[in-house]
């Protein structure tokens, strides 16, 4: 199951976006939930008339059976207090669905990052417990950097470490519940700020590619993912032209 | 974050408000407060259908309805108001009572046209058409209860629901600039259910709608 956190720079949904435009995923499914801000739309994957008219809300599910992959897209951010029941009740839904592996995709805060993290890749990640089993060698023969963990107390102590992602959403409390739940979950992140984001969502997809193989990976990676329609008009209308 | 001015201020995230607060712990006064608060949010609607007596939305079984028109928000309330109500063909079967940091509607239904209401018709001739003005704003975490609260009482097979709303010009993305467009104008969203004609063009992505028309 691959889904995104709503985080900084919504930039877990934008590469899921990418991901489900690109491998034409069908839509399987969605989430009535009371955890999400409503929203409806037409479908924002449209290509053409034909299926330009089908309703698009805040959470569905996406699949493509050739390469065992469900996607689950949400669309609006939480309602406050509602991060916990969602998170149990995703959780709930991947363990009775048997679904083999969680990936969340998400970003953090670029401006919380430390002297060290300011330098070489903006990407990490993260896997429970379960999963570092099977795929931790993986990650080590990609160079992939692990999240660092931070000073619980900075200043006062600074041995007792713990996992902090600012500006992550749901990203801590999720993983921190699949490791307590015995599930195999990696988390995707990518250091950025508020602002276009387009660039960040690429380069966290290309990164999950690296892993999943998801297309083909050639030289100019970029112009292997499909922008979906909806994408179009992301900071506004049009200009009048009086303005000139 | 440093602002040009020099002040550090917090960066406001599309992710929404990052909660630390979620992932600590309720200790038991936080969990009285955050009752009492749901208590005070939580959405009541009392049902005048059977002869005028106020019934909780509780029990009861499902009353058929065939058509159900919502208009939510002040335009479309007026508009209902204006070109569809009257005393003489509609009467008055139910309101909703809630209480948001944005407005209070209270269980009186001889509301003016200036209050916050949230009041349930119906067809006099055909008590199967319900009409809803709801000229309230519903927040966020009070939008499903009412969602449930009203649609958990209707019986749902052959029921076709109309739902009125508007959105301000300026939200509206277009290629153009929307100072150009000949506004007011309609846009429809439909469900694939839908198979009648609808009398004006479709909403063109990336153009989404939002809250209680959406919920």
């Amino acid at each position: 199951l691959l889904q995104p956190a709503v985080s900084v720079g919504n930039v877990g949904q934008l590469a899921t976006d990418l991901v489900i435009s690109t491998l034409d995923m069908t839509k399987v499914g969605y989430f009535y939930t009371d955890c999400l801000v409503p929203m409806v739309g037409n479908n924002p994957y449209a290509t053409a008339e034909e299926n330009a008219m089908e309703l698009s809300i805040n959470a569905e599910v996406y699949s493509l059976p050739s390469k065992k992959l469900v996607v689950l897209q949400i669309r609006s951010p939480f309602i406050k207090n509602k991060y916990r029941p969602f998170c149990q009740t995703l959780l709930s839904w991947v363990k009775s669905s048997k679904c083999a592996r969680v990936i969340l995709l998400s970003s953090s805060h670029a401006y919380q990052r430390d002297d060290e993290q300011l330098l070489g890749t903006p990407l990490r990640y993260l896997l429970t417990p379960e999963l570092e089993k099977a795929v931790g060698g993986l990650m080590q023969e990609l160079n992939w950097k692990e999240m660092e963990k931070v000073a619980a107390y900075p200043g006062i102590n600074d041995t007792e470490k713990i996992l902090h992602i600012p500006g992550g959403g749901i990203t801590k409390l999720l993983f921190t519940e699949s490791c307590s739940k015995g599930i195999q979950m990696a988390v995707l992140l990518k250091f950025c700020s508020e602002g276009d984001n387009i660039p960040d969502a690429f380069a966290l997809v290309n990164y999950l590619n690296e892993w999943l193989q998801l297309i083909k990976s050639e030289v100019n990676t970029s112009s292997q993912w499909k922008i979906p329609s909806s994408w179009r008009l992301l900071f506004g209308s049009g200009l009048p032209p009086a303005l000139f | 974050m440093a602002t040009f001015f020099g002040e550090v201020v917090v960066a406001p995230s599309r992710a929404g408000v990052d909660d630390e607060e979620e992932t600590r712990e309720e200790t038991p006064e936080d969990r009285e407060i955050r009752r009492e608060l749901e208590k005070k949010r939580e959405v009541d609607i009392l049902w005048t259908l059977k002869s005028g007596v106020s019934t909780e939305s509780s029990a009861d079984e499902p009353f058929v309805c065939s058509k159900f028109i919502v208009a939510i928000g002040r335009n479309a309330a007026a508009f209902l108001s204006s070109f569809i109500l009257d005393s003489v063909c509609w009467e008055v079967v139910g309101v909703v009572k809630l209480w948001n940091e944005w407005c209070r509607t209270s269980s009186t239904t001889n509301v003016l046209p200036t209050d916050s209401f949230c009041l349930f018709y119906r067809l006099i001739s055909d008590p199967t058409v319900l009409l809803c003005q709801c000229s309230c704003y519903v927040a966020e975490d009070q939008q499903f209860q009412w969602l449930e609260k009203v649609f958990g009482r209707m019986q749902k097979e052959g029921l076709q629901v109309t739902i009125l709303s508007t959105c301000p010009v300026a939200d509206y993305k277009t290629q153009e600039s929307t100072l150009t467009l000949p506004a007011p104008f309609l846009k429809a969203l439909k469900t694939k259910e839908f198979k009648e004609q609808v009398c004006c063009p479709l909403l063109e992505q990336p153009n989404i709608v939002r809250d209680l028309p959406a919920a």
